[in-house]
């Protein structure tokens, strides 16, 4: 990575008398922390929280007392129920009683992720080695485009794009390659960003010695750069995972009816606040639970990534 | 968890009523054919590296180059530059009926109208109301994300239980904007006309004596609100960053403050922050791009009624509802026009981070 943490703390510098730094320390810190300090960060870290956690208690509100009664007296008197959950993934979701229900979407969401990190994790991959290790004419002023690139709103790509998928010409919009298409054309510019970064630091010897030793191009791509890039794939999958995987305005665009991952129909009907308003929660919270378990369980690459990605150069 | 109410599922039809065979054989062609895609993506790219491999002679670097890197210069040209290019000058057209001289028939052309589209943008109230929305969108949302972590930041580093206290306000970050919108759109904002409040604050509010607010109709708190939600989401992103950036602050300037006589708020004005100034800069900069592009709030929660429309809603009401998609492609190029000084700034900066190397 571009950027390591600095190593923290008066443990590990060398220098003398360390026990007595170590209070000292302490003792500044003592200052930063006051009362109030910690007060104030517990509240943010409840205002934080316990949004996400109402979901879930609302969720379980029985549609005849969704905004009737609020979560906690359902759960006081012990009406909660999970019935939401199979109902909107099994029977229905949406404005009436014969709509689709959720695990189509789920499905979609799925079946409109996985590709969609595939393709741009490979072709960034190939590219970031090119741009970083093989010198051409031009490479520079490439690498600063492609930088320059990330910060363009996609909207301005949107209408010329969706008429090159449209039915005029490649006519795969509202399919499922049109979306993975857009996804990974969208994705590209983190991409290679993000691994050109990571990709430049490794150790000029290493691919020396490849080279030394006759290795192509390819075979150094194969041998070297695609092992030791793993951490850095690793974190940009996880930000591509959790972009497609939540992401309303390439699907809405792009997509159709048969390929709409879980964030169209629940948008959708969250703007409606009729008589099935009270599955929007439990379907929302279906929709976070793969996002926040990769999240929770992949936390120190999605980090790495992030400090990766957002310090220049 | 027993309710006493029959659960208004059995009354809705049988379960699983959705799922019939053909709901399990067209999602069982969607995944083979998300696996097939995925194989034939590999094998061939795997392919075309193994050809180039096999050319011998002083071509084979050259030939090996263009292999590695044309996908992406391909996709980018074809799927972002053209596309750009083409939005901005449809931008200063306008697709108009018009009858042919001869046979009468209407046919669609495309006629150069110059700066119309611009003109409607600006003159258009609710258009311009987007555009003015768009602005305190990208003024609050960094400004509050990037102040609050970093208050949080400097407040629970080094604390006990420091990696679990980050995780709970970086864990917004997993959900998604629709959800988040769900989350406080229908469970935090909640507002009933009649009867008892059931959204939380409104609740809160009641409870200590004040009048319910309708938090998503009250012009014009209800943009702030909206607002809010990405806060609450981008928040946790600036706290990392920052965080680890505090952590790079050699402690002994902070010990020599210290035992100057610098308290604690005089030693983060005149250490911690220009310490870590640069980081703070890339946060800014960062989260005002997201919250120029981020519609779906707005369009879950609002669908832009109650004066909280954004330009990032409105292009897409405009391209993609109304297909009007001139006037959708002029407010693209103003979402545009808004990071360009972030684009000149970032080159620069990057340019200046190469020449130090």
């Amino acid at each position: 990575m571009s950027v390591t943490m600095p190593p923290a703390g008066p443990e590990v510098t060398p220098d003398a008398a360390p026990t007595r730094k170590k209070t000292r320390a302490g003792q500044a810190k003592e200052n930063l922390t006051s009362p109030w300090a910690t007060a104030a960060a517990i509240i943010i870290a409840m205002l934080w929280t316990i949004p996400t956690v109402a979901l879930f208690m609302t969720a379980l509100i029985p549609g005849d007392r969704y905004r009737v009664d609020a979560w906690w007296t359902v759960a006081a008197d012990g009406g909660l129920t999970f019935s939401n959950f199979s109902y909107v993934l099994f029977n229905s979701f949406g404005d009436n009683s014969t709509a689709p229900p959720l695990l189509g979407n789920v499905i979609n969401s799925i079946v409109v992720t996985v590709p969609s990190v595939v393709f741009p994790l490979v072709f960034g991959l190939m590219a970031a080695y090119a741009i970083a290790w093989i010198p051409f004419k031009g490479s520079n002023f490439l690498f600063v485009s492609i930088f320059a690139l990330q910060v363009v709103p996609l909207q301005l790509a949107l209408i010329p794009l969706l008429k090159i998928l449209g039915p005029n010409n490649l006519n795969i919009a509202g399919q499922f390659p049109g979306v993975w298409i857009a996804h990974t054309i969208f994705a590209m510019p983190l991409a290679v960003f993000l691994l050109h970064n990571f990709v430049s630091q490794i150790p000029s010897d290493i691919l020396e010695a490849a080279r030394v030793d006759g290795a192509s191009h390819t075979q150094t791509f194969f041998r070297i750069i695609i092992p030791l890039s793993l951490p850095a794939v690793a974190s940009l999958a996880i930000f591509q995972f959790l972009w497609v995987w939540n992401d309303l305005l390439v699907s809405s665009v792009f997509g159709g009816r048969s390929t709409f991952p879980l964030t169209y129909p629940i948008s959708n009907l969250a703007g409606q606040y009729g008589q099935w308003a009270y599955l929007v929660p439990p379907a929302a919270f279906i929709s976070m639970i793969i996002p926040l378990i990769v999240f929770f369980s992949l936390q120190r690459y999605f980090v790495r990534g992030l400090l990766a990605g957002s310090t220049k150069g | 968890m027993m309710s006493t109410e029959v659960p208004l599922s059995l009354i809705r039809g049988l379960p699983m009523a959705g799922l019939d065979g053909e709901f399990w054989s067209t999602q069982g062609s969607n995944v083979l054919l998300a696996l097939v895609a995925i194989v034939v993506f590999l094998v061939v790219v795997a392919l075309v590296m193994y050809g180039a491999d096999m050319v011998r002679g002083v071509v084979r670097d050259k030939v090996q180059l263009v292999v590695l890197i044309s996908p992406v210069l391909f996709l980018l040209a074809v799927g972002l530059i053209y596309p750009a290019l083409s939005t901005v000058w449809l931008s200063f057209n306008d697709v108009v009926k018009v009858p042919d001289p001869v046979t009468g028939i209407y046919t669609t052309v495309t006629q150069f109208v110059g700066l119309d589209n611009y003109q409607f943008a600006f003159t258009d109230p609710t258009t311009l109301r987007s555009v003015i929305n768009t602005m305190v969108w990208m003024v609050l949302v960094p400004a509050l994300s990037t102040g609050i972590g970093l208050a949080y930041a400097v407040f629970i580093d080094r604390a006990k239980g420091e990696r679990v206290l980050k995780s709970l306000v970086f864990m917004p970050m997993a959900i998604s904007f629709v959800g988040a919108s769900v989350i406080w759109g229908s469970i935090m904002y909640d507002y009933n006309q009649v009867g008892t409040q059931t959204g939380m604050l409104n609740a809160a509010l009641t409870q200590f004596g004040f009048p319910a607010v309708n938090f998503l109709t009250e012009q014009p708190w209800n943009t702030v609100f909206l607002i809010l939600i990405l806060v609450w989401i981008q928040t946790g992103f600036a706290m990392v960053i920052i965080s680890a950036a505090i952590k790079g602050v050699p402690i002994e300037m902070n010990e020599a403050a210290s035992l100057d006589g610098a308290n604690a708020w005089q030693r983060f004005w005149s250490i911690t922050v220009p310490s870590i100034r640069a980081t703070l800069v890339v946060v800014l900069t960062t989260i005002t791009i997201a919250s120029l592009k981020v519609y779906d709030i707005v369009r879950t929660l609002t669908q832009g009624r109650d004066g909280t429309d954004i330009v990032a809603n409105k292009m897409y009401v405009l391209s993609f509802v109304e297909g009007r998609e001139p006037l959708g492609a002029s407010l693209a190029v103003i979402l545009f026009i808004f990071v360009i000084p972030i684009v000149i700034y970032n080159v620069r900066s990057l340019n200046k981070v190469k020449e130090t190397r």
